[in-house]
């Protein structure tokens, strides 16, 4: 019969899968040639690139306004992180004081971000170890952060708010209040989201000790955001460098010492405690004054190199801009957080079963767009 | 360390390598051979203990390939880019780092896929984005794609 | 009220038969007649089942996710599991090139068979049973058992490896949880006294087994819920068909009316497992008694057998519909660990207590 053959079975006797480019867990098009014994994981190959649009490129055509909003697209789960990153590097390369306003107004808008994309996260993983019903809690509550940033962004997802010298428009009338039920609204929910998921029995079982990355092979492999945290490597940017004026602001670097999955997911919950309270901090305190520096029509930078980091929801994103002095950059490099934490799989799931990869894959958080670029 | 210690501390090691301090970080400026030494260099010694590299890539300037590694320190806190000259750019080829650090590995695939810049020893160089038979390096300068409409 | 107690399943089943004996005048030919009526009324029967059970788990789910389910087709949404129903039938039914394709075609029919085939001595109301066999029990779990083979062989021949990971997942998992099964099921036959399901609902007339039998049956009750959780494949034992890991497992290759098949069987199965709960431990049609409350047990002798067969069964489903939206799945090899280190051992022990218990008769 045709299942002895090779096509089921190398021939040195390995039984080989592919998850993905089309599969339900790798929330995107990665791939994974998945070497297996029985259930039990012997090698995994990532293979990439189904979605890459070589952005960086593109953005060496671009104008320095413009290039921007090719970045919603890379992780479009923090697109406006991603953007604040750009428009900060442009920033650091023009020298432009950015006004306070501004500055509050993209914390907030960030944290809102982080809180979302934790928040698809968790319903994600919920998904993955096959608990649906968390999916639908998480989107309650996602969508009406959506409908904030539709307000006053105009768009729910790529935002394309962030503009080298501040914001595009002021914030919408409505934004103080609607931040305010939303936040009540997610604080309430947090009890919620423990019981259904954290202290089930199950889901400790499928996530304690499951995936676990030593703190050094963490930044060996360039892990950063909650997949490092979870390690206990303390690489939150918002602390170690800060910009647009986090060092203003109270809120916890959250570490966890366990390396596994589930530290990676205790991590991104009091994650979003965190964001909650910074946006608290924020809301009644946003400065008046301008929303938008003054810069010139055609930006330019100048001969240099610039690096900007940011934290977005998945870690560090790096924007490194090389100016030639012309009006769109020279040379552009995205240093994305999912990129590295995608080359710790390997290290993580090997020599667990397949259900451990499904577990492992949702708790690093990955979002392939920005793998690919 | 202060930028000038380390300064101080490489030049001791490496009498060769020049500074270049125009931009954020120090910049350690090498060429393809005195790159492997270097690194190996930054990451053992426990005065610099760069155990972080948190950007690898490259950079086409017609003439020339650079390779830019930005490299931090959890431990000391401190940054440092080295930046190491490939003359040759239509065979251009450096050792590798992904035996010093691991993330190297898919950061050195990616500058392979998209500068075509060979990395000696690495285990596994292939194509990462790019088809196997893609012909060409898009982010090289002189890369034209037959199919591109100019707008 | 005289009424409603005649126009019950029994009696017309017993009115079928006595016209049946006056008309043919033939042995044979009278039970071949009445197999016949048997088996086109439970195909009656399974159809609309099924679609209310479909419609229950969306409601069920749509509950617990805070969200409405269904509905707009139909009143409340009632019509969509036809609807779906129809775009099912209307599918065209892939058969892979490369696959097996009798064993491909055989495997869902199997599967359905034998998920029908276990509702035979299932007493639906009072006196109502399709046969009254007299190793019921051993029937029920010996039938049950061939449904593996079934999706073996659907893995297998679907010549896929996500479908070949699946089958073998699904054997084992079948395979070992079944020893709990049975050995939960053999603690009420040995207070029962009898295989057969009339006896053992019979023996219940005093109380259900779930009050008489101490904490035991308590423990047994249990562990059948979450033993035959698992042997039907629903989450959070669906690791035949994790969808996540395995796209869709055993019948990943399946499409239109062969994979609506295993949907069917599915349900069925859903349905049988409760009932079978419902008899052995809640009483099957038995209605509910406290000791001398003589007319609280009047007016509930009054409520139809088939109502409360029918609600017990109910009940049992929206347990178990509650595990599937509410838990995260196991791994396949927490799976083995909770039934071969946890579950099989104590309904070891299990069973001695209740044979100490039936043998020194401390039940009530």
């Amino acid at each position: 019969m045709s299942l002895l053959g090779e096509d089921i079975v190398t021939e040195d006797g390995e039984f080989v899968i592919n998850i993905g480019p089309q599969h339900p867990s790798t929330h995107g098009v990665l791939h994974l040639k998945v070497w297996l014994d029985g259930e039990t994981i012997k090698r995994i190959q990532p293979h990439l690139g189904y979605i890459h649009r070589s952005i960086e490129k593109m953005s060496e055509s671009l104008s320095y306004r413009n290039f921007i909003y090719a970045t919603s697209r890379m992780d479009y789960l923090s697109a406006h992180i991603n953007n604040q990153a750009c428009a900060l590097c442009v920033e650091k390369g023009l020298q432009v004081e950015v006004p306070e306003r501004a500055k509050a107004i993209r914390i907030l808008m960030a944290e809102l971000t982080r809180l979302s994309s934790h928040q698809l996260w968790w319903g994600c993983t919920g998904l993955d170890l096959g608990a649906v019903t968390p999916f639908f809690y998480a989107f309650r509550e996602r969508e009406s952060i959506m409908a904030i940033m539709e307000e006053t962004c105009g768009a729910r997802l790529t935002q394309n708010y962030c503009v080298p010298g501040g914001v595009m428009y002021d914030i919408h009338p409505n934004f103080r209040n609607r931040v305010k039920d939303t936040l009540k609204q997610i604080r309430s929910k947090f009890n919620e989201y423990e019981e259904i998921l954290t202290g089930n029995v199950i889901f400790e079982q499928r996530t304690k000790g499951v995936g676990y990355i030593s703190a050094e092979d963490a930044i060996s492999f360039g892990c950063t955001g909650p997949t490092a945290r979870g390690s206990g490597v303390s690489c939150d940017v918002r602390k170690l460098f800060p910009y647009d004026g986090y060092e203003k602001l109270q809120f916890k670097e959250i570490l966890e010492q366990g390396g596994d999955c589930y530290a990676r997911y205790m991590v991104r919950m009091a994650e979003m405690k965190q964001s909650v309270f910074i946006i608290e901090q924020l809301i009644d305190n946003i400065p008046e004054g301008e929303f938008q520096a003054k810069t010139k029509m055609v930006l330019k930078l100048p001969k240099g190199e610039f690096y900007q980091r940011v934290e977005t929801a998945r870690g560090e994103l790096g924007v490194y801009i090389v100016s030639d002095g012309a009006a769109s950059p020279y040379r552009i490099k995205y240093r994305s957080p999912n990129f590295s934490n995608l080359s710790a799989l390997e290290r993580m799931a090997t020599g667990t079963k397949i259900g451990d990869l499904v577990a492992i894959m949702s708790t690093i958080d990955l979002v392939i767009p920005d793998v690919d670029r | 360390m202060t930028t000038e210690e380390i300064k101080q501390s490489v030049s001791a090691l490496f009498p060769d390598v020049t500074y270049d301090e125009a931009g954020e970080f120090l910049n350690v400026l090498t060429d393809s051979k005195g790159l492997k030494p270097l690194m190996q260099a930054l990451r053992r010694n426990s005065e610099f203990d760069f155990d972080y590299l948190f950007c690898l890539t490259c950079i086409d300037w017609k003439t020339h390939l650079t390779m830019v590694y930005h490299m931090l320190s959890k431990s000391n806190n401190h940054t440092v880019v080295v930046k190491a000259k490939i003359a040759d750019v239509n065979t251009p080829e450096i050792e590798t780092v992904c035996d010093i650090w691991e993330t190297a590995n898919f950061h050195e695939r990616e500058v392979f896929d998209l500068f075509g810049v060979k990395f000696i020893n690495h285990p596994d160089l292939r194509r990462i984005f790019l088809d196997e038979d893609w012909e060409g390096f898009p982010l090289r300068k002189n890369y034209v794609d037959e199919n591109m409409i100019e707008i | 009220m005289k009424l409603i107690l005649d126009i019950s399943f029994s009696s017309f089943a017993t009115g079928i038969h006595q016209w049946l004996v006056g008309a043919v005048h033939s042995e044979g030919l009278v039970k071949v007649i009445e197999m016949v009526i048997a088996g086109l009324a439970l195909l009656v029967f399974l159809v609309p089942l099924c679609f209310i059970l479909g419609y229950m788990e969306r409601k069920v789910a749509a509950f617990i996710q805070v969200r409405l389910g269904p509905n707009r087709v139909g009143p409340k949404g009632t019509l969509q599991i036809v609807a779906d129903t129809i775009k099912l039938l209307f599918k065209e039914g892939l058969t892979p090139n490369a696959s097996d394709k009798f064993l491909f075609n055989l495997a869902p029919m199997i599967v359905v068979v034998t998920s029908m085939l276990v509702m035979a001595p299932i007493a639906f109301a009072k006196n109502f049973q399709i046969w009254d066999i007299s190793i019921g029990v051993l029937y029920v779990s010996s039938i049950s058992s061939i449904a593996v083979i079934g999706i073996l062989m659907a893995g297998w021949s679907s010549n896929n490896k996500y479908s070949l990971l699946g089958a073998m997942r699904s054997g084992a998992q079948i395979v070992s949880y079944e020893l709990s099964v049975g050995l939960s099921l053999i603690s009420i036959v040995i207070l029962a006294g009898s295989l057969r399901m009339s006896d053992i609902v019979m023996s219940q007339e005093n109380g259900w087994w779930i009050f008489k039998g101490h904490i035991p049956v308590l423990i047994s009750f249990v562990i059948f819920l979450i033993a035959s959780t698992a042997e039907i494949n629903r989450a959070p034992f669906d690791l035949a068909e994790a969808e996540q890991e395995l796209t869709a497992g055993f019948h990943t290759e399946y499409s239109g009316m062969k994979f609506a098949m295993f949907l069917l069987a599915e349900y069925i199965n859903l349905f049988v497992v409760s009932a079978i709960a419902a008899t052995l431990f809640l009483g099957g049609w038995m209605p509910f008694h406290i000791g001398h409350w003589h007319t609280f047990n009047f007016v509930m002798d009054y409520i139809p057998s088939s109502v409360w067969f029918l609600g017990k069964t109910f009940a049992i489903i929206f347990i178990i519909m509650q595990f599937r939206w509410t838990f995260p799945r196991l791994r396949v090899d927490q799976l083995l660990t909770l039934e071969w280190k946890y579950l099989l051992p104590v309904s070891m022990v299990n069973v001695i207590l209740v044979t100490v218990m039936a043998i020194m008769g401390w039940h009530f």
